[in-house]
């Protein structure tokens, strides 16, 4: 048989059926679902007057609009309360496999409990109603965000309607510097191919310098995919996938462990299969990134300087600079490193895994928040992530540096809940998406990692962490 | 759904680059439950002086004269104009929605992001993808005359300018099938039952790991 990329592998394992024009109905495995995207879509359904087709596919936890403090009180915001107990009711009502609601020892952001719990496996196509689904990509899975009408259609008929996309490889070859992370790789691949730059494609992951990351680093880098414009982005079946993957609640067991390994070696680009569009990096030139604009392209070094719209010859993109610029508060050809923040987020579905809590404790340790900083917030993942973090004594260390150590959830990812920025507030986050407002109105968001994160708290400035030593 | 058959709509022009979803239907909005009620809060940070939050009654609240889509000429539009990657960022249908719910039946670019594109279509909503000098020429067009209008025939796949000038699109076959008639995707799957229980019967038996 000829060479077969893993997407065309995975792809292959899941056509149910194809129309003329080649839109196909895929098979879905893996479901996860949240309060914000499944609402409409179990209300749809009950209208229809449809069962779910296989409830035990279907995961499920609250992550958006939960609080990050005082979980005691419960929700305060009716409205928000309304969406969670609406899931809460909607999965009683139908079922599924699992279902971590607000306040359970498991709950967490959706893209940290399907892997950590083994409800993620390789092979397997894995949907949720949100775009940042790629991340589960780093298994070795077909992984993609759907929009609520198709959450719906998964739910009725299992299937989702698809047409194959074209296949990208991304190779990143070498080894990545001291102090720069599977973050500052991704945001350097955006900066290169641009936020649409993998529309239309799925992208793989692949060269020596994604082998050598931690499953924690291939899912922060499949986690931005999207954000390179690629629905579903990937990395081959090695031994650090496997690793991981031993002894997870959902994991297989026993005899079936051992039947599902051998399959999961196999899924992996063949040698000498053909790719429609290959990019290479060089993991030496990857230096720790920072955002400067309203769009995750909008990246530069630590090293770089806010740009001059004047400098850029295209009309359409100089006027987006200059917005940019305008709604960020910044003035052409300043360093990175004198800009100051007013707020850190360590968090998201990014980074918010216990090695990314690792990296920014690192820095953090011995160290004080600077005076300008009004408010350093950490939110691990899940609530495994947390409770691994204390074990491990990493919340001292924060709190210690007088950081907040929170309670999981999407927290100020997208501030749906109480965390948030105000008007006219620079923040560094270790999140996915720097747009207008994303934050809280009027916020002002610059993309970094764990690791840079901390180190803005602590200098109250963007500052190259491979200077504090 | 809604089908979409033949539209003559008035044309508005949003001149930028990656509007993403955020902009269009800012999350605030997004903890509703309903699928219905967003268009009074489309481009909500764009569209209005003041932060607005769910439950409001938006007609009190202050327009931002700046904004393309607030002026006189173009309200009532049922054609948005864009630039490259529309629709960027999260997946939330709430960004079709709050736009059919505006009054916009089809969307004119260069590009789209994917998992809007097939969001629209879910929602009786038409992205049109054109080349970048004929999406120019519509832009140019359009701000220069008043009333500017298009005809866009789904069947024909033709968008006809006032001057008479007829522009082909593309669009797969299957989802312009769809669109036609209005068709509900699920009752058009569930028509492959048999085939999608067979599939996964035969999935359950070779990789019984996935049906714990
Ligand atoms: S952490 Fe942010 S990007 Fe991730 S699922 Fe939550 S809101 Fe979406």
């Amino acid at each position: 048989m000829a060479a077969q990329t893993l997407y065309e592998k995975l792809w292959s394992s899941h056509v149910v059926h194809e129309e003329a024009d080649g839109t196909a109905l895929i098979y879905i495995d893996r479901h996860l679902v949240h309060e914000v995207t499944s609402p409409q879509a179990f209300e749809g359904l009950k209208l229809a007057g449809r069962k779910p087709w296989r409830i035990s596919s279907i995961v499920a936890t609250a992550d958006h609009n939960t609080p990050t403090d005082h979980w005691e009180r419960g929700i305060l915001d009716p409205v928000s309360r309304q969406q969670v107990e609406t899931l809460d009711a909607n999965i009683r009502e139908v079922g599924s496999l699992a279902y971590f609601p607000f306040r359970d020892e498991r709950q967490g952001i959706v893209h940290v409990i399907g892997p950590e719990n083994g409800a993620t496996l390789p092979g397997m196509t894995v949907v949720c109603g949100d775009s940042h689904t790629s991340t589960h990509g780093a298994f070795g899975c077909l992984a993609h965000g759907i929009g609520t009408s198709e959450v719906e259609h998964v739910m009725a008929t299992q299937c989702l309607l698809q047409k194959k996309s074209k296949t990208l490889l991304i190779r990143v070859d070498g080894q990545l510097g001291k102090g720069v992370t599977a973050k500052d790789v991704v945001l350097a691949i955006i900066g290169r191919i641009g936020t649409a730059g993998g529309t239309g494609y799925a992208m793989e992951f692949g060269g020596s310098a994604i082998r050598a990351l931690s499953m924690e680093g291939r899912m922060t880098i499949c986690n931005m995919a999207i954000e390179a414009g690629a629905r579903a982005g990937m990395v081959g079946v090695d031994e650090t996938t496997i690793d991981y993957l031993k002894d997870r609640p959902f994991s297989p067991t026993g005899e079936a462990w051992g039947q599902a390994v051998a399959y999961w070696r196999t899924l992996k680009s063949d040698e000498g299969a053909q790719f429609d569009k290959l990019i290479e990096l060089k993991a030496e030139d990857i230096l720790p990134q920072v955002t400067w604009g309203t769009s995750p392209e909008m990246v530069t070094t630590v090293e770089g300087r806010v740009p001059d719209p004047a400098a850029v010859a295209d009309p359409v993109r100089r006027e987006g600079v200059e917005r940019a610029l305008k709604y960020m508060g910044l003035e052409p050809n300043t360093p990175i490193t004198d800009i100051e923040v007013d707020q850190v987020f360590i968090g998201s579905c990014t980074n918010s895994r216990i090695e990314d809590l690792r990296e920014a404790a690192a820095v953090a340790k011995g160290r004080q928040k600077a005076a300008n900083v009004r408010r350093v917030l950490v939110v691990p993942g899940s609530g495994l992530v947390k409770r691994q973090a204390e074990e491990e004594g990493l919340h001292e260390i924060f709190v210690a540096a007088g950081f907040e150590w929170r309670e999981p959830g999407c927290s100020m990812c997208l501030a749906m809940n109480a965390d948030r920025l105000e008007p006219g507030e620079r923040c560094a986050s270790t999140s996915n998406r720097n747009f207008e407002g994303r934050q809280g109105a009027g916020g002002r968001t610059h993309l970094v990692s764990p690791a840079m994160a901390a180190a803005a708290a602590v200098t109250g400035h963007f500052t190259d962490v491979r200077q504090l030593a | 759904m809604k089908p979409f058959t033949k539209l003559d709509g008035l044309v508005a022009p949003l001149d930028r680059a990656n509007v993403d979803t955020d902009a269009i239907i800012p999350k605030q909005f997004l903890k509703s439950i309903k699928r219905s009620g967003f268009g009074p809060n489309a481009f909500d940070e764009w569209r209005y002086l003041d932060v607005g939050q769910p439950g409001q009654d938006n007609s009190k609240r202050p327009l931002n004269p700046d904004f393309v889509l607030n002026q006189q000429r173009y309200q009532g539009a049922q054609v948005l104009l864009t630039r490259d990657n529309f629709g960027c960022g999260s997946s939330r249908e709430h960004a079709p929605w709050a736009l059919e719910d505006y009054g916009f039946r089809v969307l004119i670019g260069p590009s789209f992001a994917d998992i809007f594109f097939n969001n629209s279509f879910k929602n009786g909503l038409l992205p049109i993808r054109l080349d970048v000098a004929e999406v120019d020429e519509l832009f140019r067009q359009c701000e220069a005359t008043e009333g500017y209008r298009l005809i866009v025939d789904l069947a024909a796949q033709t968008i006809t300018r006032p001057d008479g000038k007829a522009i082909g699109f593309d669009i797969d076959p299957f989802r312009k099938e769809c669109l036609l008639n209005g068709w509900d995707d699920i009752g058009l799957t569930l028509r492959h039952a048999d085939k999608i229980r067979d599939f996964e019967q035969k999935r359950r038996a070779q990789h019984p790991y996935y049906y714990a």
